[in-house]
Parts: C-alpha cells; structure tokens; sequence
C-alpha cells in the first residue's frame, strides 16, 4: 500500500517543454508566476489563459491530468475566494444580513481565484515537465552564484538527490517492518490518535536504525567511487542553455510584453 | 597487481584482538581469487584494505606498487581497484541508471562525451544495456547488484572486490552475477577478488584463499583446498555440495576420487565406477 506513493509528479515525455534546459525552466517559471501578479484586467488574464493552455498543448500532457493538480487545491481557493468577495469595502451592490458584497470585492475575489488557479497550473507544468534529477542540477546551478559565498551548493543537491534516491526504499522497507509487526500482533489503525502515534514508536525505531547503516554503508560505497565533493566534477549529461532555451526566453518576453500592453488597455 | 605483507589490523586500540594477523597474500594481475571464511574470519576487514577503505595498523598493502598509507595517490588506489558490497540498494546513488553508472567517472572529472561511451560500456557488459533510462528501485537484486558493477566498472578499474555480492540475492540473481564475473575475467582481463561464503562461487575461481581468526589457513586451487573436506569442516566452512556427496561415498567404501568440484566431473566418475563395477 506505501508502494502506491507516486513521487514527484513527473510525466516523461520528449516535447519541447521536456527538452527545455531545467535552471532555464525554473527561472522562465518564476518570471511566468511574477507576471499573473502584474495583470491587471480582464485582457490580461484572456492572455494569460491563452497562454498557459498552448503550454500544456506543448508539453503533450493530457489537459485532464494538468487541471488534477487543482483538486487538492479547491477549498483553499474557494475559501480564498469567498473571503475576498464578502472582505472587500467599496461600494455596495448586494446586502443580506451581515453580509455585504461590493464591485471592488467581487473582482478582487475573481482576480484571486484566477491567480492562484493559474500559479497552481504554471508550478504544475514544471513539475511534470522535469524529472526530479534534472530539477535538482537546476536548482544547483541557479544556487552557484551564492557558492562564492559560502553557501555549500553542491552539498546541498547531491542530499537532495539521494534523499528522492532513498524515499522508495525507506518506504518499501516501512512497508515490511509493519508487515512483520502487524503479523506479531501489533496494531497501526485502531485507536484515537495518541494510542496511533504511539503504536508508530516501535515502527520508528527500526527505520532509523536502519537508515543510519544505509547511509554509513552509502558513504563508504560513494567513496570507493572517488566521490571527493563537487570541485572538478563533471556531468554525464552536460546541461548546456541552447537554442530551445533561448527561444523560450524570447517567446516570455512577448507574453510579458503583451501582458503590460493589456494592462494599457 | 595486489601484494599485502605481513597484514595486520585491529577495529579499536584498547581491544587485544587483532581483527587481522600477518596476511601476507599477492594477487596477480587477471586472477579470478575467491577469499573464504565464516563470520568473523576478517575476510571482508582484509577486502577494505585492497582500496584503502581501512588502512593497516601493522603492515603494508600495495596496489601497483603504490603503498596504500600514501595518501596523495588515494585516488589512484581507488580508481585501481573497484569495489562492490553486498547491498545494491545500499550502493547506488541516483535515480536512474545511467545517471548512478556515471557517478564515479564524474567524480574523476572525465568529460561529458567520454562518460557516455564508457557508461554505455560498462552497462552492455554486464548485460544490463536495454536498462540505461530505469528506475533501480524497479530492478531485481541481481539486475541492481550488476548496475552496482557497471558503477565500478566506469572507473575502468584492473580490480575488482566484490564483498558478498551475492548474498542478499536469489538463486537466479546469484547466478546472473557470477556468469557476469566470470565473463569479466575471461574477456577483459578484469583482476576479481570475491570474497563470498558460498563455496559453489568459490569454485569458478582460479585460487581459493581461506581465512579463519584473522589470519590466512589455506591458499592455493579450489580442487586442492576442497579435496582435504575434513579440514574445511573443522574451520567451519562446507564444501560444494557434490564434493560432500563424493567424500560421503568414499567413507561408505566406495572407491571415487574426493577432487571433484562439478557435477559433471561426478557423473564422469561415478559412470567410470559403474562400468568398471560391473565388468570386473
């Protein structure tokens, strides 16, 4: 049943937003998440909707898989939604009770659920679109620049990257030291949730007991390998910004320019 | 390739115990070495030394002459001489195979162009080519433990050791592991030190080297080491199954040859004592 844990929610593929150099895709991302802030009318938010959907045609994802990552999102936005609807002084065109809705409140509310909409489906897309590995190195060569002062970049990668390396096992071993104590009679589902927590104790310990040799046993394998940190460390698959990449920085700053145009309007 | 003298080795000062006493062993370039011994023997102490995981308290190991306490030719010594542990889950380090295949070349600084060919080399030699893009957590003990060679194989070490490699595996990923050993040895020339407690891995070895209490007790082929089966039980260790049927047969007074490792080797002989039974 933990086996069932999907992690990461990459979707592999060979589309142009697939082959985008990651460190490029992250930045690109932010600039993207940057620009629904500065929208600031209804031609912008079409643009944007325009936009984000040729996206996802690009990325050859089904539209249905990319407006999943909404689901768990839905109370947070209604509530978002709700809140700024009723919240928002300005003048008044509906009241019943203590409640009051106003112009400004009804398009602020609507400005925030297509915000947060659209920042969901923009993070989204990167997430499906990078495998985790990929995104790791991106996120240490967008960090490099803070290794001169000391920040230990490559460190903190490589960490990341066994850390996504040894989820699946830790998990498939959870999975069988439960197993092995439910069999002795142990019990993980009944009870109120102090008994439950405290039911995890025993599952607890082994795990980590476990995890410490891993990573001792890990350590002395990565150094039979001549790991030495990340000084004069090359990479298998050289990640290298091309044209792709550059074309993509181009495409953003038409979106944003034409984002800005909107807002004129 | 290889060459320990007078070996020694304890795990803390205050202990007496000596977890490796006067090993004195030299292993010669392409040798297939199989090293033997119970729990404790201190073979898989003396297998850390051949990189200079573990360096000697008394003694000195070379590795192609380098001393192995010279810590400016570490690199050297580990590039020299591979090494494989018993848990794959334990050894490898990315996500995706060739990703984890590329680790050590990358840590050498080998550039990208090269770490490819020499990634898909050591893949299409243990036989694991069609699986360069998987996942390892998705493979089977013995495909990992092979993913785990070609990690070491992408050093293009002369050496490998391998510390049990076999024992968290199947009976099919055992013998997928040993045929890939085996093959290594033949084809490329590839130095192997196995250190195992399985004496029917043993066997494919060009020389058996048996450890028991930290020290070395016997050295020399496997037919020779496993004829004396009286001896390798009083330390504690079998002999290959068909070995202890043929020594059993003898101590029932049946006159077959104890130097007998396969059961091909069994059927020869025992078909041999079969037709010279009934002719005279």
């Amino acid at each position: 049943m933990l086996k069932d844990i999907t992690l990461g929610q990459y979707f592999p593929g060979n589309s142009p937003l697939h082959r985008l150099d990651a460190m490029m895709k992250l930045l690109l991302s932010v600039v993207y998440l940057a620009v629904i802030f500065l929208i600031r009318n209804f031609y912008g938010y079409a643009l944007l909707a325009l936009f984000t959907f040729a996206l996802i045609r690009l990325s050859a994802i089904p539209v249905k898989f990319v407006l999943k990552g909404l689901k768990p999102l839905l109370m947070f936005i209604a509530f978002t939604a709700v809140l700024n609807l009723f919240m928002t002084d300005g003048t008044v065109i509906w009241r019943v009770w203590f409640l009051t809705v106003t112009r400004e409140g009804v398009a602020y509310a609507v400005a925030m659920l297509l915000r947060i909409v659209f920042l969901v489906l923009g993070t989204s897309l990167l997430t499906y679109t990078t495998s985790p590995i990929a995104l790791t190195d991106g996120i240490e060569r967008l960090l490099k620049p803070f290794g001169k002062m000391g920040l230990p970049t490559h460190e903190l990668a490589m960490m990341m990257s066994i850390a996504l390396r040894f989820i699946p096992t830790l998990l498939e071993e959870t999975d069988k030291i439960m197993k092995a104590q439910t069999a002795r009679g142990a019990d993980f589902q009944s009870g109120n949730l102090l008994k439950r927590a405290k039911a995890l104790l025993p599952l607890l310990v082994p795990l980590f007991i476990s995890a410490f040799r891993r990573a001792d046993e890990l350590a002395t394998a990565m150094e039979c390998r001549c790991y030495r940190g990340g000084n004069n460390r090359t990479r298998l698959n050289a990640s290298k910004i091309g044209r792709i990449d550059y074309f993509a920085g181009g495409i953003l700053a038409v979106f944003c320019a034409l984002i800005l145009l909107a807002n004129a309007a | 390739m290889i060459t320990t003298e007078r070996l020694q080795f304890k795990y803390s000062e205050e202990r007496e115990e000596e977890a490796l006493r006067d090993v004195s062993v030299t292993i010669q370039d392409g040798e297939f070495v199989a090293v033997l011994g119970h729990n404790g023997s201190g073979k898989s102490t003396f297998a850390k030394h051949l990189n200079a995981i573990l360096l000697p308290v008394g003694g000195t190991v070379y590795v192609d002459g380098i001393d192995t306490k010279d810590e400016r030719r570490l690199y050297d010594i580990r590039q020299a001489v591979g090494m494989v542990f018993q848990n794959p889950d334990n050894q490898i380090v990315a996500t995706v195979v060739e990703e984890d295949v590329a680790f050590a070349p990358e840590n050498l600084g080998v550039p990208s162009a090269e770490i490819r060919k020499v990634v898909d080399w050591a893949l299409e030699t243990v036989g694991m080519g069609g699986y360069k893009r998987h996942a390892p957590h998705l493979l089977s003990g013995g495909q990992k433990q092979r993913v785990a060679i070609a990690g070491v194989l992408a050093m293009k070490p002369r050496c490998i050791v391998l510390d049990e490699p076999t024992a968290m595996l199947d009976p099919i990923g055992r013998r997928e592991v040993v045929a890939t050993l085996r093959r290594l040895n033949k084809e490329e020339g590839m130095t192997i030190v196995l250190i195992t407690h399985n004496m029917d891995e043993a066997v494919s070895a060009d020389r058996v080297v048996v450890m028991s209490g930290g020290g070395v007790v016997l050295d020399d082929t496997p037919r020779k080491v496993f004829a004396d089966v009286a001896r390798i039980k009083a330390l504690g260790l079998d002999v290959p199954q068909v070995t202890e049927l043929m020594y059993e047969l003898r101590r029932e007074g049946l006159d077959v040859p104890t130097e007998i490792l396969t059961v091909d080797e069994a059927y020869q002989a025992l078909k041999c004592r079969c037709i010279s039974g009934v002719s005279g």
